[in-house]
């Protein structure tokens, strides 16, 4: 789960970090209280979605050479222009694909004055099974081009996690960052603090790009992406009130109500099948027959026919779809309870497109019985290869 | 001979009361009567299972351990008390845990795999099917009935394409030594390189299956072990597949592990290093059995 810039900061000031003062802005009536209650001379005007590349973005609705999704302003009024210009408005980034995220959300944000920018990550570094700091003097700008382009600029940090962060660690980081003086001993309290934030509320992402030397020679955190860990987002009540929907595809925030994991794709064939790997496996296939996938759909291990049934729903409701291939191979699940639900689904919603199934493994013959006897347009097939080449053969063929 | 299990192992389940565990346990023992020797309970020690053979429920791993023999542990234990069930079977000194439990927090598996790496266990998964040795033991969730005794070994890092792999060489009329799924998470007990040695070790393997997906560098690191290996004279025929071709970057494939990020994890790189460390890789996950048979044909 992500959540927004201004969201994060304040998350992380709830843990001692140093960020600027700012205050979310929803309407356009806000946005002068917004900058009044700051400092000024500066201020940044900062749009808010889940997407990274918001300052080099363009919004739609705007001529193309006006500016992007953060700006800075010099003035309260210039602050409530610039609210105007952009919420509501659609900006598109490098993140976000062609159609764009919609501003809902802004964020004002006291202006800094800066000396460096570096980078700095924290996330999971599965080689290692360690949380791990990723640095770089190179901050500020697209840290995957550093990455190909000088990879001996980005340092990693791994963490004992029995140890936490320790002197050395932090004397690594300081080096890494090239950070002296204050600067130095504010990194020796932010690592730290940063550290355990990601601890603590299970982040599977905290990104800070840029974080500032200022000219007073101080550490301050300018941006922060946050990510969580689905699987622990259960003891963590607080992070889940800071789910922005709007963000979110619809039809994927009605498969995670069923805990169907569910990505929605640009192709025509819909999916339905048992397992992450499978379910990859399957929209590779139809590939290699020369369609595309609409979506990946792992109804996962022992599914009920209420979930298989909410599955098929999600499917056909997408208007994109021009066929369904049903991909099963039992171990947990059973093949029957997958049959009962899409007979289920089928007499509550119709069939309007072709559809193929292939069922294997525990029950898969009593599965197969069921689909045969039920008098639905099904198509059943043989095995994978069978079944991808049914379900492309028949979407090409309407 | 198989890896890591035979009919000589004994079984210990952490999470047997529950629906899952029950039922999973109740195919093991139907599988060549696998030896399942008891449950875990914290607060039903003492007490029988529920199942067609009374099996003993005791209140801890080591207690487990010592009355019944166990040399493995398999845990159904829901995701939130899966870590702390996983760290009780490593105190008591379980030689083998198996985790299928899916959704287990990173951080969690974090604190796991220190603990692991100051042990003697070897920790499988989590979140995956388990492990099968034709004929003799199936630990895990795999259905039974589509392995056959034979040479090839099997190793995934994905749960069903496991099974598609297993089906597939039954088909070929290859059979396997033994399939182990080593799971789909992020942190994890064993990696591909561990599995592989083992197979090369193996006289009953005569080949190997590896099923990789997008996300992470175990693909390529494995590449790099067969390499090193292959130098040295040990080689086995392979062949191999990457799920997620078609995946988009960013975007978590039902699998933790799953995403490729910041360009890294995409499939085309793992396929190229599977190649140039000898791999044949099939395009299609339909046709790992045949590709397996010409990769043997040489």
């Amino acid at each position: 789960m992500n959540i927004h810039e201004y969201q994060g900061k304040q998350l992380l000031k709830g843990f001692g970090a140093p960020v600027a003062d700012g205050v979310p802005v929803f309407k356009i009536e806000e946005a002068e209280a917004a900058a009044k209650a700051l400092p000024g001379p500066l201020y940044v005007v900062k749009s808010q979605i889940h997407a990274g590349g918001r300052g080099k973005g363009k919004f739609k609705e705007l001529p193309a050479d006006a500016k992007g999704g953060v700006r800075l302003a010099k003035s309260v009024d210039e602050v409530v222009a610039f609210a105007k210009e952009m919420l509501g408005n659609t900006l598109v980034t490098k993140q976000t694909g062609p159609a764009g995220k919609q501003v809902n959300r802004l964020y004002i944000e006291d202006g800094a004055d800066i000396d460096r920018e570096l980078y700095l990550s924290i996330l999971v570094d599965r080689s290692v099974g360690r949380v791990a700091f990723v640095v770089s003097t190179e901050g500020g700008m697209d840290i995957e081009a550093v990455a190909h382009d000088t990879p001996e600029k980005i340092i990693t940090v791994a963490i004992d996690p029995e140890k936490g962060v320790t002197a050395d660690d932090l004397k690594a980081l300081n080096g890494a960052l090239k950070l002296s003086g204050e600067a130095a001993k504010d990194g020796e309290s932010l690592f730290p603090i940063l550290y355990k934030a990601f601890v603590d509320k299970d982040m599977s992402l905290l990104e800070v790009n840029p974080l500032i030397v200022m000219k007073d020679g101080r550490l301050r955190v300018l941006d922060a992406k946050v990510s969580f860990d689905n699987n622990a987002l259960f003891r963590h009540a607080d992070v889940l009130e800071l789910r922005d929907t709007t963000e979110e595809d619809a039809k994927e925030i009605e498969a995670s109500k069923y805990d169907l994991a569910y990505v929605a794709l640009d192709g025509n064939i819909g999916c339905m099948v048992n397992g992450a790997g499978l379910a990859m496996a399957t929209m590779d296939i139809i590939k290699l027959y020369g369609a595309e996938p609409a979506n990946f759909l792992d109804v996962g291990g022992g599914a009920s026919k209420e979930k298989v049934t909410a599955a098929f729903k999600i499917i056909t409701a997408d208007p994109a779809v021009k066929g369904i291939l049903i991909n099963i191979f039992g171990g947990i699940m059973k093949c029957d309870i997958i049959a009962e639900g899409v007979i289920a689904a089928v007499k509550e919603v119709g069939l309007k497109v072709p559809l193929v199934v292939r069922l294997e493994g525990t029950n898969a013959e009593l599965g197969k019985k069921i689909i045969n006897e039920s008098g639905l347009n099904v198509v059943s097939a043989d095995d994978l290869d069978d079944a991808a080449k049914k379900i492309v053969a028949a979407v090409k063929g309407n | 001979m198989s890896i890591l299990i035979d009919k000589n192992t004994k079984i210990l389940v952490q999470g047997l009361t529950g629906n899952t565990g029950s039922f999973h346990t109740e195919q093991a023992l139907a599988y060549h009567g696998t030896k399942m020797v008891g449950g875990i309970h914290p607060k039903k020690g003492g007490e029988k299972w529920d199942g067609s053979v009374p099996l003993p429920i005791f209140s801890t791993v080591a207690e487990g351990k010592e009355k019944t023999g166990a040399n493995a542990s398999v845990v159904y234990v829901p995701p939130a008390g899966a870590a702390a069930a996983i760290i009780e079977a490593i105190d008591a000194e379980i030689p083998l845990i198996v985790c299928i439990t899916e959704g287990i927090p990173v951080s969690d598996m974090i604190k796991v795999k220190a603990r692991l790496d100051r042990s003697t266990s070897r920790l499988i998964g989590p979140n995956c099917p388990g492990i099968v040795t034709p004929d003799q033991c199936k630990i895990g969730i795999m259905p039974g009935n589509i392995f056959r005794k034979g040479s090839v070994g099997v190793v995934s890092r994905s749960g069903t394409l496991t099974y598609e792999a297993v089906f597939q060489t039954t088909n070929a009329g290859l059979g396997q030594s033994t399939a182990v799924g080593i799971g789909g998470d992020p942190v994890k007990g064993t990696e591909f390189i561990d599995m592989l040695e083992m197979f090369l070790a193996d006289d009953e393997t005569k080949s190997i299956i590896m099923i990789g997906e997008i996300g992470g560098s175990a693909e390529e690191d494995a590449a790099q072990f067969l390499i090193d290996e292959a130098k040295r004279g040990r080689k086995k025929p392979m062949a191999g597949f990457i799920a997620g071709r078609t995946a988009p970057e960013g975007r978590t494939m039902g699998h933790a592990g799953a995403v490729i990020s910041g360009g890294k994890g995409g499939a085309e790189d793992k396929i190229a290093a599977m190649e140039a460390a000898g791999i044949r890789v099939s395009p299609s996950p339909a046709r790992l059995g045949t590709t397996l048979v010409e990769a043997i044909k040489g």
